[in-house]
């Protein structure tokens, strides 16, 4: 399991650091060095784009975990050079971004939008939502394959009309998941699972926004 | 006073409904003509919501419209673009002005439409908006108080008979009749055997409702190719393809009415189904052509 994240559009960037002179650079060894967007290549190349902007680069590191606690410590060490510039600039996921922020005491800026937590392929180049915490499974009604991510309505009683020979009507290319869910059911002869009823869905158990945390 | 299309239902009669399309304006002039037109030739009239997920005049406010000039109006929602209470409370409005029949659907996906950008809702989904409404009327709303006042609709839903693969369609299909659907009203058809083999399934289940088979009109061949590759569960055979091309361009609106009349007076006189669904989709204009070459 990963954290999925995409460069953002560079003019974006731009925008945000328009009025700072001296930047910090933070990549991550772990999610974002897997999906190519703030591993050691990535956070180099920002730093050679930064340069041709005029900017000054104060200093750079790719943390081991940048969301795990000793961001914390990482950041402390390089307190000299994080302290030369206007903001940092973060290439990691938006936990990340959040715990530099937490320590660093300076302006954050995010290089990346975070997309979903998601699997990789083999070759490590498609990545796919496996799971979006809605906080009430479903995968014991649906043989395990969850419609609240690969459903694009996040339908929980069957398909909608838009099924067009198996594939989703946002996407020629995509199965639709219900297709799926179908055949898997029907293989394992537990089609009755389909056909129960199933009540609207308890928002109240996302847990955000704004109350995002729980106590066990 | 139009005959409330619930007693309608109840009837013998074959069933006719059309379709109305709000245009993207205030200016509706055009529409309130074609609300004229076919208030007193058909038993309902529809009224799509945000069709294609494309903004437009409200399907509520059009069927007030429909209400006022005596007509019978059929409020189409969708689960796009409103949360729980959004529905429940547009229904209590609803209510309040007269409107009567309600047909739920999912709603097309906002990347198809015109405001790409927007928050898709689905918060719930058709089968599930049903029973929301089954229980309004039981004195409860979604969130468990109770409602005071009268509330009672007429429930619709709609099922894609030549969806592709059919067994997951029948199994929703099966689960909106359990909720509570009275009328189904459905995904357009043109190939009348495989539309027969769908009716036989489906009188075959435990709960029935009227079905009304959607017929839309075709106006060339090029719609009914871009209908084929385009719009999921529709299937126009090349038979009426090839009749929509020998006929001379002056000609194809007049085939697309012949082929519409046809459909219509087959599912009439071999009581294919209960009644028909007819979606003009821009040339409601001629809907009364259709009406009277079919014998209606
Ligand atoms: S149903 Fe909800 S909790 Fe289960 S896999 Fe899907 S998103 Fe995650
Ligand atoms: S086509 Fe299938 S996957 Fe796509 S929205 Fe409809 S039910 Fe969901």
């Amino acid at each position: 399991m990963k954290t999925i994240t995409k460069e953002k559009e560079f003019a974006e960037i731009e925008k945000r650091i328009k009025d700072a002179r001296n930047i910090y650079i933070i990549g991550c060894g772990t999610c974002a060095t897997l999906c190519k967007t703030g591993g050691k290549g990535e956070v180099l190349k920002m730093k050679e784009k930064l340069q041709n902007l005029g900017k000054k680069v104060t200093g750079w590191m790719v943390v081991p975990t940048a969301c795990d606690i000793l961001t914390k410590e990482a950041v402390e060490a390089e307190a000299e050079t994080i302290k030369a510039a206007d903001l940092i600039l973060v290439m990691t996921c938006g936990f990340g971004v959040q715990r530099v922020a937490d320590h660093a005491g300076k302006l954050v800026v995010p290089a990346l939008d975070t997309l979903f937590i998601g699997k990789e392929d083999e070759v490590q180049t498609e990545f796919s939502q496996v799971c979006a915490q809605c906080g009430e499974c479903v995968l014991g009604l649906t043989a395990g394959i969850c419609p609240i991510t690969s459903c694009h309505k996040g339908l929980i009683n069957g398909p909608c009309g838009g099924t067009n020979r198996g594939k989703c009507e946002v996407d020629k290319e995509k199965d639709c998941a219900w297709t799926l869910i179908y055949n898997r059911l029907k293989e394992l002869n537990r089609l009755d699972l389909m056909e129960e009823c199933q009540s609207p869905k308890n928002y109240q158990k996302v847990l955000k926004p704004g109350k995002a945390s729980f106590k066990q | 006073m139009k005959t409330p299309f619930k007693e309608i239902l109840a009837s013998d009669r074959f069933i006719v409904t059309a379709e109305i399309g709000p245009p993207k304006s205030t200016d509706l002039h055009e529409m309130t003509e074609h609300i004229d037109l076919l208030k007193d030739r058909v038993d309902g009239l529809n009224v799509t919501d945000n069709q294609s997920s494309v903004m437009r005049y409200p399907s509520l406010g059009t069927c007030i419209i429909i209400k006022e000039r005596g007509g019978e109006p059929i409020l189409q929602m969708t689960c796009r673009d409103r949360n729980r209470m959004a529905l429940e409370s547009d229904l209590l409005f609803a209510y309040s002005r007269g409107i009567r029949n309600v047909l739920v659907l999912t709603g097309d996906a906002v990347a198809v439409g015109d405001h790409k950008e927007a928050k898709a809702v689905f918060d719930l989904d058709s089968v599930q908006f049903i029973k929301m409404i089954r229980s309004m009327e039981a004195g409860r709303d979604l969130g468990g108080n109770e409602l005071k006042g009268e509330f009672s609709f007429c429930v619709g839903a709609i099922v894609t008979p030549e969806a592709d693969p059919i067994e997951p369609q029948l199994l929703k299909f099966k689960k909106k009749l359990a909720a509570g659907a009275e009328f189904i009203q459905t995904q357009a058809i043109y190939d009348l055997d495989k539309f027969k083999r769908f009716m036989d399934i489906a009188r075959g289940f435990k709960y029935q409702a009227k079905i009304l088979a959607g017929i839309v009109l075709l106006t060339s061949a090029g719609m009914a190719k871009y209908m084929n590759e385009n719009v999921p569960g529709v299937m126009v055979p090349q038979g009426f393809i090839d009749e929509l091309k020998s006929a001379q361009k002056d000609d194809r609106l007049k085939k697309g009415i012949e082929i519409a009349s046809r459909l219509i007076r087959t599912i009439r006189e071999g009581k294919l189904c209960d009644g028909v669904h007819i979606m003009a989709i821009g040339k409601e204009d001629v809907v009364p052509k259709i009406l009277e070459e079919s014998g209606l």
